[in-house]
């Protein structure tokens, strides 16, 4: 007997396994045997005497007849009109249940995954302010859970439902459904896929990253000894530094660039880039942290690079395919850049992959160091900074993700709030 | 006389919804889907209560709205909009632009019923 079988269903089953007549086992539980074929027939509830009487004339225990997933379809019932706001007849639910199992369970399962993609939805809502295409792909959503909703609600709540009109709804049920999936699932894969559907530039420090990607994250006016009037010009002609607050950013990035150009010169760099970090650093005789920007943004070169303040904020993010940044909110705990942070000083390397399927690998290099010369009187200020390089497909990887939020690794240790997407495959 | 709700809302399947919860609460159920040629429909049906979805194609809610306050004969109409939820701005637009009511979706089938008729009963 299925474990889900309703009551009745269980009754008839044991009856005809003991080859009891229908006639026979109704005359024992003092019942006509037409209230009994309603009952088996789930068109009827039962309880207390009656099903005790009915399992003693079975031999066996009520519990074998009325325990079981019945009461969680229809507690899943109850909640799904509840959620619908109409109240429902325990009666009614039931006797849908008993007379279309299959569908009431496909209702009760949609109605827990309209509960999660719901709460799906509300996590994102906080975006919607900023991107626009995350919030008509959220108004599309929402328009779907709204109308499963109101379908569920209208085929739990209403008793003399027409049968033209229940597969009407069904079928909506099962449309809308599809398109619920499809929608969360577009969404996650836009979510997680920086650079493809470029959102809008909303702060200053995006406007910076717009003024270095245009310039393909290379400054060649900046280079061999540009001074602070070439750098006030490069700002000023820039077209992707619209406010005070991106363009006062956009300076000091380039004007350290133009430092780190003198220290370490471009042509020297790219003959000896092979080295690394470590090497290139000791070969021009300067901080590790200045070896891994001018690393990042030389021209032509695929790598990433992120800079960090000391309470963990992301001041500076250079994408690179493969390894997504969030755009709001904190990164991955696990990057070397925060570890890095917790060692001033101490370089931090680690081949690093993001979740899914086929991954890249990425060499990750991370160092913090203070902002400003060692001052008696005032604590250092640290920033931490991390080169991403591409790794061999077979190296082995410390698994990370992009940020807790859109990371599906379930179970990571390093994991400060609950995913919004399903878990990782792997 | 039955009392009688446009629904201005290009979803077939919400239409569907509501449709049926509010034929089944008593109302007569008019429905349009395309923003563009909204008002005109509005002038034509002069319906008692106006359900308003604020994302349509061709024009938005908003500006529906906004063009029926301006005209002396639709000032009073009671109008239910539906906005979503998380979409603040939404919600304050649609304040602004004169809306009687509005509902966040995903909503019940009781919020939308209860609100046409407490709009209807507003009205009389």
């Amino acid at each position: 007997m299925p474990r889900g079988a309703l009551t009745g269903s269980r009754i008839r089953d044991r009856r005809l396994a003991a080859g009891i007549r229908q006639t026979d086992l109704a005359r024992a539980a003092g019942i006509s045997a037409s209230y009994l074929n309603l009952i088996e027939h789930n068109r009827r509830r039962i309880g207390g005497k009656l099903v005790a009487d009915i399992a003693r004339a079975l031999g066996c225990e009520v519990s074998t007849l009325t325990e079981g997933a019945e009461a969680v379809l229809l507690a899943a019932l109850g909640e799904a009109a509840a959620a619908g706001g109409q109240g429902v007849d325990e009666e009614p639910a039931e006797e849908f249940a008993g007379r279309f199992p299959g569908w009431a369970k496909l209702l009760a399962e949609r109605h827990a995954k309209v509960e999660r993609l719901e709460r799906e939805v509300e996590a994102l809502s906080d975006r919607l302010a900023h991107d626009p295409q995350l919030s008509a792909s959220l108004h599309e959503l929402l328009t779907a859970v709204t109308a499963i909703r109101s379908s569920t609600s209208i085929l739990a709540g209403t008793e003399d439902l027409d049968p033209a009109w229940a597969a009407r709804f069904l079928g909506i049920l099962d449309a809308e459904g599809r398109r619920l999936a499809e929608g969360a699932e577009a969404l996650a894969h836009y979510l997680n896929r920086p650079g493809a559907a470029e959102p809008a530039v909303e702060t200053p420090q995006e406007e910076v990253e717009a003024f270095f990607a245009a310039h393909g994250w290379h400054l060649p006016e900046l280079e061999g000894g540009a001074g602070p009037a070439a750098v006030d010009a490069l700002v000023a002609g820039a077209a992707e530094l619209t406010s005070s607050g991106g363009r006062h950013l956009a300076r000091a990035a380039a004007l350290r660039y133009a430092e780190d150009a003198v220290r370490m010169p471009l042509a020297e760099v790219e003959a000896r880039a092979v080295l690394g970090a470590g090497a290139l650093a000791a070969a021009f005789g300067v901080p590790a942290e200045v070896a891994l920007r001018r690393l990042a943004l030389l021209p032509e070169r695929e790598a990433g690079l992120v800079l960090a303040d000391a309470a963990g904020a992301i001041t500076f993010r250079r994408p690179v395919d493969g390894f997504p940044l969030p755009r709001h909110g904190a990164g991955c705990p696990l990057w070397p850049l925060f570890q890095a942070l917790s060692r001033p000083g101490v370089p931090v390397a680690a081949v690093v992959a993001m979740p899914g399927d086929g991954a890249r690998r990425f060499r990750a290099e991370a160092i913090a160091a203070p902002l400003a010369p060692a001052d008696f009187a005032a604590p250092p200020v640290f920033e931490a900074t991390m080169l991403l390089t591409p790794a061999g497909a077979d190296a082995s990887a410390e698994p990370v993700g992009p940020t807790c939020r859109i990371c599906p690794r379930e179970t990571c240790r390093a994991r400060r709030e609950p995913s919004i997407l399903g878990p990782a495959r792997r | 006389m039955d009392k009688r709700v446009l629904l201005i809302e290009d979803e077939p399947n919400l239409i569907e919804a509501i449709r049926f919860i509010l034929s089944r609460g008593g109302w007569a159920v008019q429905t349009h889907s395309d923003g563009a040629t909204a008002v005109a429909r509005i002038r034509e049906s002069r319906p008692d209560v106006l359900v308003l979805d604020v994302m349509l194609p061709g024009r938005s809610g908003f500006d529906i709205l906004d063009e029926l306050r301006a005209d002396p004969d639709f000032t009073a109409l009671p109008v239910l909009m539906l906005t979503a939820k998380g979409q603040a701005a939404d919600r304050e637009r649609a304040e602004r632009a004169g809306a009687s009511r509005y509902l966040t979706k995903p909503f019940s089938n009781a919020d939308v019923l209860d609100s046409v008729n407490a709009l209807m009963a507003g009205s009389a």
